[in-house]
């Protein structure tokens, strides 16, 4: 297993609910759990991923989805069973959509 | 269910998750969940192992309403470690059904999917089916009924086998296993010869939802659909009452079991046992549908 940290910069989210809960540490999937922070512009996330050595990938990943979507004021938790990026983005939408009631 | 469902609207029971199995079974938006994932804690002993956890630890429990009836609900997600019980997953299990004894809702549905103990957590897991198990009894033995959905991908196993039969009646899908050693345990432990786990047809014919309704396991027989779970979890709590527990009762339970065991003794397949059942051509068994099997278990000699 491997921890991950990051920190990203972005726009406020607006929360509709207190946490939201997407996905499930199945093979090839991750869940992730996204509750308040303590920052508003800045969003951090840890990583708890099965699959060692994707570091940068998964920077890059969050990076991006940081960048095109407000998640500031989060903080995002992941337990990871080697899901591909893809997964990755997919479930990280999902997820903001059900902490913002839909409004991203 | 009597009406045909229509296929495009079925929401297969077995292919979706425990949350999505909460929505679906339970009156809309009733569910309150307790610990839920942001107030639980992933399992210790996996982290120890370096294995990434979950944050509900592969279960979820809350209060819903079913068909305007309060009940305590468990859910166990098979996607995550197959649904196997570790500590944390067991606390939460027993702290629910310890729930219902004090609150005396109308029933606690259980939907398991799970191959039972949590093998990383060892001794913990072990230590949780056993207090799943007492904590069973005391909830009925309370005026409780603990009704069990059985129909997801990892079916009833092991621990969670024996939970449960231990449970008042079992709603189960085709799709649906219950037995106690899974089909590669048994095949690990005594050979192929013995049972053969990549023979998925006759895993179901040994241990599918069709073979425990013949056989009297499960009190019903539904679709692999949530709403058909729904319906058939109404239809069996319906006018339920829990009888008292008694010994004259688990005597009579104990003796039609060996009189069982007895009668199907050195049968290998389910087509063996159901011919011993008076069915005419037990090789339609597996292609038969939902509604066609009942009818013909209605039939049968007692």
């Amino acid at each position: 297993m491997e921890n991950l940290e990051f920190r990203f910069n972005a726009q406020p989210a607006r929360p509709a609910a207190g946490a939201a809960l997407c996905g499930v540490v199945g093979s090839g999937n991750l869940e992730i759990l996204i509750r308040p922070g303590d920052e508003a512009d800045a969003c951090t996330v840890s990583v708890k991923t099965s699959a060692r050595g994707f570091g940068k990938i998964w920077e890059a990943v969050i990076a991006d989805f940081a960048s095109r979507h407000p998640v500031g004021g989060t903080r995002i938790a992941i337990n990871d069973m080697g899901a591909t990026p893809a997964v990755v983005t997919l479930r990280l939408g999902q997820a903001l959509g059900d902490y913002t009631g839909g409004a991203q | 269910m009597n009406a045909p469902i229509n296929p495009s609207r079925r929401h297969s029971y077995f292919e979706a998750t425990a949350r999505n199995r909460v929505a679906a079974v339970l009156d809309a938006g009733s569910f309150t969940e307790f610990l839920p994932p942001e107030a639980s804690q992933p399992s210790p002993h996996l982290a120890v192992l370096d294995i990434p956890g979950a944050f509900d630890d592969g279960v979820i429990v809350g209060s819903a309403a079913l068909g305007g009836q309060p009940v305590l609900v468990i859910a166990q997600e098979g996607q995550f470690m197959g649904g196997a019980v570790g500590e944390i997953h067991g606390a939460k299990i027993v702290g629910l059904l310890r729930r219902a004894m004090a609150e005396k809702p109308a029933a606690v549905i259980l939907m398991v999917d799970s191959g039972g103990v949590r093998l990383h957590e060892a001794n913990a897991g072990l230590i949780a089916i056993s207090e799943i198990m007492r904590a069973v009894l005391d909830t009925r033995a309370a005026g409780v009924p603990v009704l069990a959905l059985v129909g997801g991908s990892c079916g009833a196993f092991g621990g969670m086998g024996i939970v449960s039969r231990l449970c008042s009646a079992i709603v189960m899908s085709e799709e649906g296993r219950l037995a106690l050693s899974g089909p590669e345990v048994i095949e690990t432990v005594a050979g192929v010869e013995e049972f053969d786990s990549k023979d998925r047809a006759l895993v179901w014919r040994v241990t599918g939802g069709k073979q425990r309704y013949l056989t009297g396991d499960c009190a019903e027989l539904v679709e692999d659909d949530a709403a058909a779970f729904r319906q058939g979890a109404i239809d069996v709590l319906a006018g339920w009452t829990e009888p008292a527990p008694s010994s004259a009762t688990l005597r009579a339970e104990q003796d039609r079991l060996t009189s069982r065991r007895q009668r199907f003794a050195g049968m290998r397949d389910g087509l063996e046992v159901w011919a011993a059942l008076g069915v005419p051509d037990p090789r339609q068994i597996p292609i038969m549908d939902r509604d066609s099997l009942v009818a013909l278990r209605k039939g049968l000699p007692a």
